[in-house]
């Protein structure tokens, strides 16, 4: 080696360490999942992770802790002055990323533009009437009757500033003659993270926000995210394992033990709060898809309790779940407010009961009945119900099994149409409380409630309870309320609850973050070491 | 000649416009895109009226004259999944996939060409053999397997190239090129070899099967009784006539590169068109999946009038058939 060539190589050497030492000092967070979110603006769409993704730039007033309890965001305190008025105190000296200040008239600003037309938030504040301002520190939120869960739908509504919005003409989140709309690729929130680059469908690059306000509680660590899109579970787990990523957030279940089983890798699991159940047409006279013609068996308790008690669901939860569920006698999993551990328990699988309670309700040798599934909604949900379908025909009912992909699926089953005799849905109570189950779930179907009342269940006692539950302001009595209503769904077997799915992320060890049961990712709770 | 491109060219209207309508009468099996569109707690009210907006409440026929109508004029409309015009869209991922896919096409021809030449004129050496017998792997194997396979070993393993994506990208106007980064020829290795495979085998195949039909023939025999260099009989003589077929089927493999790189693609995360289809079927993103299958449909037809003007080009008896019957 020449003097020359060797002072090359000093030189190249020197370069190269320099560079590793600024990206180590930079810490940079890459992660990526099977989806994407698809718009950053935060009402066009009321999808569970495209929400999660762009509440990490833009910030709701009352926020959810690693506990998932609600927490001051933008609001600093909020209380009932009267049975339907919410007082918010807004917290005050928030910079925009931008650097206008927040103010009351944003706030405003932004509850309107959730509610519009063309958002996708809509329902979560349809109960708000007026949003008055009071003084520059204060807003009250003014509803139609009482509405004592409003500041869990406050957590999905994130505030915007209404100068931006007014100056990229984006006060709508509706897209209007073809044209995109100006917030679907630029944000402007007071969140953590600011929007440093978006192409849509293949990266998005985070960079935290020097001056948001949260970082004297809680730094942040991380300095720059880089979001990638990787569809093929395959290829994600593979630049998991290369190094490539520091972080998977849909993890698919046959990687599980690999990765955990890889030195320098990590599995993050916590229940999630989406319920899987089977459901029942209780409500046609005469089932669409059944041998049984001329009346409905599912109408019969015994029919449905029959289901029940032929499902086991713990070989569910061991050979198709691989242990990653938690079963449940109930149709809110743990988490969920109103949940009670004591109703939590599920009826025995007993073929022999199942059978006998067949016979009895006039069907000894069983009968054959369509069986709607989604092969890509949840986790192995086709192999959920091809297991059930095992199950039935041991007490002699033959379940003929559609399994096919969600946009099919949700189409078949699902209002307007209820084209289903017997299906499988999985879930999670948005505002986290159990009222929003009930009310979707177990109401009788009307214009506004149960919308995902696909059997079509209906009990007078129980829409009243469901009525009470609505209104009733105190919190103790309130529960004691949903209870009570969740015994009748349990007594009634007016659903078949299987299990809560757990929500299982990958990482690399040297990352630690927070796991939350709404499958919500937070960055600002990610560290690298 | 002009007037065969330009009689081409008309027909390849009628050709999308088949497309159009074969893919339109399929949508109606995709499923309802507005579950995806809307979140769960989203009221029937608002779901009807999204409908409604969308069109979709529409006949087929009416659909399909409203989407002729806006394609001819140049809108391909909104993507319903992402709220942006697809025609932006589908500019942002063709790079992407033209790149892919001419680096796939080059490796197969520059590989297996030569490959089959060599097999065609050593046809029993133990190297030729050896070919034979990989190249059944290349025919066989299906691409996604070949594609995680390679990134098990290359990226995960060896850790030598990226897993997914395209690498650093540059811009040049609207396109979007990795060939000027190095990050960017990392990236193109493994997909390139992925989808080149089955072209590659399925050319030297040719190309070797053409060859040793042409050396069977009484002109290359002549020529060696004359005494020509067995370099001048196998590249002046025997190749040139083995290429005809070779161009028709290279021409036309180019097309369904492009249009299979959907596999290719989905297992790389590659950002081209490809993938763009599949996030689009999954979503059931009726005016993407429209839109890709009829520029599909637009590259075939362009490839096959090359591929026939070409063939003008390599043999000359057709140019001579054509002279004589403008001229009689």
């Amino acid at each position: 080696m020449t003097q020359r060539s060797r002072w090359r190589c000093l030189c190249i050497a020197i370069a190269v360490l320099a560079a590793i030492g600024t990206t180590s000092e930079a810490k940079t967070f890459r992660w990526s999942n099977d989806g994407d979110p698809t718009t950053m603006d935060p009402h066009a769409r009321s999808d569970g992770f495209v929400t999660s993704f762009d509440m990490n730039i833009y910030e709701p007033l009352i926020r959810r802790d690693r506990n998932l309890k609600l927490e001051p965001g933008l609001a600093t305190e909020w209380t009932n002055i009267n049975p339907t008025t919410w007082r918010i105190k807004l917290r005050q000296g928030v910079k925009f990323q931008d650097g206008t200040p927040l103010t009351v008239e944003d706030v405003i600003f932004s509850i309107q533009r959730a509610r519009d037309a063309g958002a996708d938030v809509t329902s979560q504040l349809a109960p708000v009437k007026e949003v008055k301002k009071i003084d520059d520190s204060t807003i009250d939120f003014i509803t139609g009757g009482p509405v004592p869960i409003l500041p869990n739908y406050l957590v999905s509504a994130a505030i915007m500033s209404k100068a931006w919005c007014e100056a990229h003409n984006t006060t709508s989140a509706a897209v209007h003659e073809g044209l995109e709309n100006y917030a679907t690729r630029n944000a402007n929130g007071t969140g953590p993270f600011i929007l440093k680059d978006r192409q849509p469908t293949v990266r998005t690059t985070l960079v935290k926000n020097p001056n948001w306000w949260g970082l004297k509680d809680q730094p942040i660590d991380i300095d720059e995210v880089v979001f990638t899109r990787i569809e093929n579970a395959a290829t994600r787990v593979a630049a998991l394992l290369s190094g490539e990523l520091d972080m998977v957030y849909n993890v698919p279940p046959q990687d599980i033990e690999r990765i955990r089983n890889t030195q320098g890798m990590k599995i993050w699991q916590t229940p999630e709060l989406r319920t899987i159940f089977l459901g029942m047409d209780q409500s046609r006279d005469e089932l669409l898809e059944s041998s049984v013609k001329g009346k409905n068996p599912f109408k019969d308790k015994r029919v449905r309790e029959a289901f029940y008690q032929a499902i086991d669901e713990d070989a569910i939860k061991t050979k198709v779940m691989r242990g990653f569920a938690h079963p449940t006698g109930l149709m809110v999993g743990p988490g969920v407010n109103g949940y009670d551990p004591a109703l939590d328990k599920r009826f025995p699988y007993d073929p022999a009961a199942a059978k006998k309670l067949l016979a009895e309700a006039g069907y000894p040798d069983g009968f054959q009945v369509g069986f709607d599934c989604p092969n890509d909604r949840y986790v192995n949900d086709e192999g959920i119900c091809q297991a059930v379908v095992a199950m039935l025909a041991r007490i002699g009912v033959k379940a003929n099994l559609l399994a096919q992909t969600k946009a099919k699926y949700f189409g078949k089953i699902n209002a307007p149409k209820f084209e289903t005799s017997f299906y499988l849905l999985g879930w999670t109570p948005g505002p986290i409380d159990a009222q929003n189950m009930l009310q979707n779930l177990a109401a009788t179907r009307t214009d506004t409630d149960g919308i995902y009342n696909n059997g079509g269940y209906s009990n007078p006692h129980l829409d009243e309870l469901i009525k009470k539950i609505q209104v009733e302001l105190d919190s103790e009595k309130r529960n004691e309320l949903i209870g009570e209503a969740l015994g009748i769904i349990k007594d009634d077997f007016v659903y078949v609850p299987l299990h809560q799915q757990m929500v299982v992320w990958a990482s690399r060890d040297n990352v630690d973050l927070a796991p939350l049961g709404t499958n919500d990712f937070q960055l600002r709770y990610v560290s690298l070491k | 000649m002009l007037a065969f491109i330009i009689q081409r060219l008309l027909q390849s209207v009628l050709v999308m416009l088949a497309v159009a309508m074969i893919a339109f009468a399929l949508f109606n099996f995709v499923g309802d895109p507005i579950s995806n569109m809307v979140g769960q707690d989203t009221t029937l009210a608002d779901r009807e009226r999204l409908r409604q907006e969308l069109g979709l409440n529409d006949s087929f026929v009416v659909q399909f004259a409203r989407f002729v109508a806006h394609t001819a004029r140049g809108d391909f409309g909104l993507s319903y999944q992402q709220a942006r015009p697809v025609g932006q869209i589908i500019l942002e991922k063709m790079p992407a996939t033209l790149e892919l896919s001419f680096v796939a096409a080059l490796l197969a021809l520059a590989l297996g060409v030569p490959m089959g030449i060599y097999t065609g004129i050593n046809r029993y050496s133990w190297v030729s053999q050896a070919m034979l017998a990989i190249s059944l792997i290349g025919v066989s194997l299906p691409t996604f397997l070949i594609g995680i396979l390679l990134i098990l070993v290359f990226a995960v393993t060896l850790g030598w190239v990226p897993s997914f994506g395209r690498g650093t990208v540059v811009h040049i106007g609207w396109w979007t090129t990795g060939m000027l980064t190095l990050e960017g020829w990392r990236a193109i290795i493994l997909p390139a070899i992925t989808l080149s495979l089955f072209q590659l085998t399925f050319i030297m195949r040719l190309v070797r099967a053409e060859m040793i039909e042409v050396l069977r023939t009484d002109y290359i025999k002549f020529a060696r009784a004359r005494g020509l260099t067995s370099r001048a009989i196998n590249f002046g003589h025997a190749l040139k006539n083995t290429l005809v077929p070779v161009i028709t089927i290279t021409g036309l493999q180019l097309g369904s590169i492009i249009a299979f790189a959907v596999i290719t693609e989905t297992v790389f995360q590659w950002p081209g068109m490809g993938l763009m289809f599949i996030q689009a079927v999954t979503f059931a993103d009726i005016p993407v999946m429209a839109a890709y299958l009829v520029l599909v449909g637009f590259f075939f037809v362009v490839i096959n009038l090359v591929v026939d003007l070409l063939y003008y080009v390599v043999d000359p008896r057709l140019r001579i058939e054509r002279e004589v019957a403008a001229g009689g």
